[in-house]
């Protein structure tokens, strides 16, 4: 555990990519098995404990601090973990001291763990550890790692430790649970490694970066709509079917019909919507984000959602079929089979991205433009010749949003953020007027957001807030409204969460308005004229 | 008899008393101003008269040249201000020349800490408790979690790097006046007898302190040496100098930085530092509390800092405070 420990702390105050996978590979070569799988997990998100969640370990520190004294800390801190670990009472050193678990042992812990006993069981471990112990293990137990590794970096780091490609490491890494004993002994050991094509394994994505200023060639360039639903990869190997996410979470109980659905062994790439009236009307019709909304996240779905919200793919790609691997192909050999593949697939629920049509990059701008009508995200242009490559591969493939649009709010609350930006005010709410301020009306939430704005902004807004702070609950602050903020965002819809009935997508801080006077900010009508539902 | 410490007012931008129409730290210009210490937050040019230690005023000739209408007393010396008020300083250990200010006025006593700590640090007189009616409290470190460990353990951080990493550097981000030099003095009592390499605007401050008699060794600037001279060296300077291009012309430098906020990983995350050296000039959690039950106050008046915590601290011990919410008071550095 210590190792664990001082590679975790070594990791929060490392910056440099390069230095990050250093401290990783040297770490991962020169851990023993299992417990460099383990911590490979951990950092990857890969571990959970049913038994150990951040409330008991909240639990935990209340009883033996004061609870208005943890809330503080907490707050200042931003960071369960590492508040407790700094807060926690060192026991008075016994006569015969318990050696730290290793990860190993504390995994095994851990896993044993029941809500009754975790407790009792989490608070003599504490015991035996010291604050970086402390705060490493309530990293394993409950996640949220923030040392700033993503599962990508662990990946390329685990392949620069073995020397072995990267692309095979995320291809294995699927089809295996931690602490990956059949990866470390392929990578380290040469053994022969674990069959993945016949597992309905989820398979990376391909990701698109920002077009901004490029400018690109339609003659080497296909585009497509950019659907405003949720990327969703669909595998059927082996007689088994699974959904996944963008993330590669197992989808599959959210969507039961999806998996239903799809009986061609093939995995494919799509964008899952639901139906209704709002987008590409000749192509069967998907509803807005708002009503896939209803769908996501639940682990167990109704006939009425079922019914009221059924879920269809509008597909992109096929990266397998019929048990061959077609990630290598181009683009357009791999399109001319999804076209193909369309035949033997259910048109209830799939349907094809359809390559939209434009001579020059101008004419396809004009076509853009008119996306927001359509209420979908923008375009997404694909290099004809590309491979289909996992991650961001410069050039491949672009993704290029419609403009956003804006609004001009008012700071109504600011909350203390969390990981990097703990102790800063950094989560903003904001309101438009509901009429006209200088005869009295009042200023209602429209959004909430954090991000947008620089460093430097953050501490110039961080100041006003602390500097014009009127009340106070817990980590929120109300302001008295003077600070006026550009707001961008991408659609607005009805929402009865609100007292203002509307709920904005993807709100973000555009520019703080320093010099804008409050009342000349945004109605709630200019708002509601926007609504796309 | 009117209202307890009716005559002494906290205002925003300072500490006013009033019968003697005198500011303690004004943020603002004032024609009368004691001054705890040398501090940028707590002292500032432009008063009409300055009251302060010695060492204070030397600190503040060099910023600001205030050289006019000063008036210097040694710890433990009494002064007598307008209005019945009298005046005494007394050691607070924060850093050279900073003091707590006693004032007395009609059979009250109050206390003003301006920033203590209770630690030893060779560069300055340790703070000394004075029983008082009102104790007027910082609170930069107030909070349970703040509990500076001893600074020969974070020091000798240095010295692993350097011995692991003999190559580069390490560049130590410091407060250029206390910080600095409390440093390179516990670093010269721990038997480092190479030169330490200064950020040219820490030099003139170094200077002032040696010439007070603070044993600070070697020192040489960073502007005369050759980058290779530097390697496995010990660098300091300002801790806005830590991300700078300055920096760049150093051999691959460790970024370290000697505060109490380095307890808390994304504190020092937020300045990209890469040795966290958790070193405060301020009291921690644990010697705030303990000074209090020391002084043992009547009532007990928090300045600036993590005030919300240590008022729920009173209240659980049945002692009675408030914050006064004074502006101006900035602590990032420390």
């Amino acid at each position: 555990m210590e190792r664990f420990a001082a590679l975790l702390d070594a990791l929060v105050y490392t910056t440099s990519r390069n230095a990050k996978l250093r401290l990783l590979a040297d770490y991962l070569r020169e851990t023993p098995d299992p417990d460099r799988g383990w911590a490979l997990a951990a950092l990857t998100d890969g571990l959970d404990f049913p038994a150990v969640k951040a409330s008991t370990v909240r639990g935990l520190m209340q009883e033996r601090v004061d609870p208005v004294l943890w809330t503080l800390s907490r707050d200042f801190v931003g960071d369960t973990a590492e508040t407790a670990s700094l807060l926690w009472p060192e026991p008075p050193v016994p006569a015969d001291v318990t050696p730290p678990p290793t990860v190993a042992e504390a995994v095994a812990q851990l896993a044993a763990m029941t809500r009754a006993s975790a407790p009792g069981e989490l608070a003599a471990m504490f015991d035996r550890l010291d604050s970086s112990g402390r705060y490493a293990l309530i990293k394993l137990a409950t996640g949220a790692m923030r040392a700033g590794v993503s599962a990508r970096l662990a990946k390329t780091a685990f392949a620069q430790a073995f020397d072995v490609s990267v692309e095979q490491v995320e291809e294995y890494w699927h089809a295996l649970a931690p602490p990956y004993a059949e990866l470390f002994a392929w990578a380290a050991h040469g053994q022969e490694p674990p069959d993945t094509a016949s597992m309905p394994l989820f398979r990376p994505f391909m990701l698109a970066h920002p077009l901004e200023e490029t400018v690109v060639d339609l003659t080497d360039y296909a585009a497509e709509w950019k659907w405003d639903g949720i990327r969703v990869q669909l595998a059927h190997v082996g007689g088994e079917t699974r959904a996944y996410s963008r993330s590669g979470d197992d989808i599959s109980a959210t969507f039961p019909e999806m998996i239903a659905a799809l009986q061609v062994p093939c995995v494919v790439d799509g964008e899952l919507l639901v139906r209704g009236s709002h987008q590409g009307g000749e192509e069967g019709g998907a509803a807005s984000f708002n009503a896939l909304q209803q769908r996501l996240g639940r682990k167990t779905v109704s006939k009425a959602m079922l019914a009221d919200y059924p879920a269809f793919v509008r597909l992109y790609d096929v990266l397998m079929l019929d048990g061959t691997d077609l990630r290598e192909m181009r683009w357009t050999e791999r399109r001319l089979r999804l076209e193909a593949l369309m035949a033997r697939l259910p048109a209830s629920h799939f349907d094809i991205s359809q390559v939209l049509e434009a001579d020059t990059f101008d004419a396809l701008a004009t076509i853009r433009e008119g996306a927001r009508d359509e209420a979908i995200e923008g375009l997404m242009l694909k290099r004809r010749d590309s491979p289909y490559i996992a991650g961001r591969r410069v050039g491949l493939w672009y993704k290029w949003k419609r403009d956003p649009l804006l609004v001009d709010c008012v700071l109504m609350y600011a909350q203390r953020g969390s990981g990097k930006r703990s102790s800063f005010y950094s989560d903003y709410t904001f309101g438009c007027w509901d009429g006209d301020p200088d005869a009295g009306a009042e200023l209602l939430p429209v959004g909430k957001a954090y991000s947008g704005f620089t460093d430097e902004e953050l501490k110039r807004i961080d100041r006003h807030v602390r500097q014009h702070t009127t009340n106070r609950f817990g980590p929120v602050r109300e302001t008295d409204r003077s600070l006026v903020f550009e707001v961008a965002f991408d659609s607005v819809h009805t929402s009865k969460r609100h007292k203002s009935g509307l709920a904005m997508r993807f709100p973000r801080i555009h520019r703080v308005r320093w010099d804008k006077p409050v009342h000349e900010a945004d109605r709630i009508e200019t708002l509601k004229a926007l609504i796309k539902d | 008899m009117a209202a307890a410490f009716s005559w002494i007012r906290p205002e925003p931008h300072g500490i006013h008393i009033v019968p003697a129409d005198a500011w303690i730290d004004p943020a603002r210009p004032v024609p009368r101003a004691l001054v705890t210490h040398g501090h940028a937050d707590h002292a500032r040019g432009g008063h009409g008269q300055t009251i302060a230690t010695p060492e204070t005023l030397a600190i503040m000739d060099l910023r600001y040249n205030t050289r006019e209408g000063t008036q210097p007393v040694a710890y433990g010396e009494t002064i007598r201000l307008a209005g019945g008020v009298e005046a005494t300083f007394i050691p607070a250990g924060h850093v050279l020349g900073s003091a707590q200010i006693l004032l007395e006025h009609a059979g009250e006593r109050v206390v003003i800490t301006g920033d203590y700590k209770r630690r030893h640090d060779p560069t300055c007189v340790a703070f000394e408790v004075t029983p008082c009616d009102v104790f007027i409290t910082e609170a930069t470190f107030g909070l349970p979690l703040f509990r500076h460990p001893p600074i020969t353990g974070e020091l000798a951080k240095i010295h692993q790097r350097l011995a692991a990493e003999p190559d580069r550097c390490v560049l130590v981000g410091a407060y250029a006046l206390g910080k600095a030099q409390r440093v390179i003095a516990e670093l010269r009592d721990m038997g480092y007898h190479d030169p330490i390499w200064l950020h040219g605007a820490m030099e003139r401050m170094c200077r002032l302190y040696q010439g007070w008699g603070v044993d600070l060794g070697d020192l040489r600037l960073v502007a005369d040496a050759k980058k290779d001279e530097l390697r496995g060296q010990v660098v300091v300077c300002p801790p806005g100098a830590l991300g700078d291009r300055w920096s760049r012309r150093l051999p691959d430098p460790v970024t370290a930085m000697a505060s109490g906020w380095m307890r808390v990983r994304q504190r020092a995350r937020q300045r990209g530092v890469e040795l966290p050296l958790v070193i405060s000039d301020h009291a921690d959690w644990d010697e705030l509390t303990a000074t209090v039950q020391e002084v043992n106050p009547a009532e007990t008046w928090i300045t600036h800092g993590r005030e919300e915590a240590l008022l729920r601290w009173h209240q659980l011990n049945q002692r009675k405070a408030r914050a006064l919410a004074l502006v101006g008071y900035e602590d990032e550095d420390d």
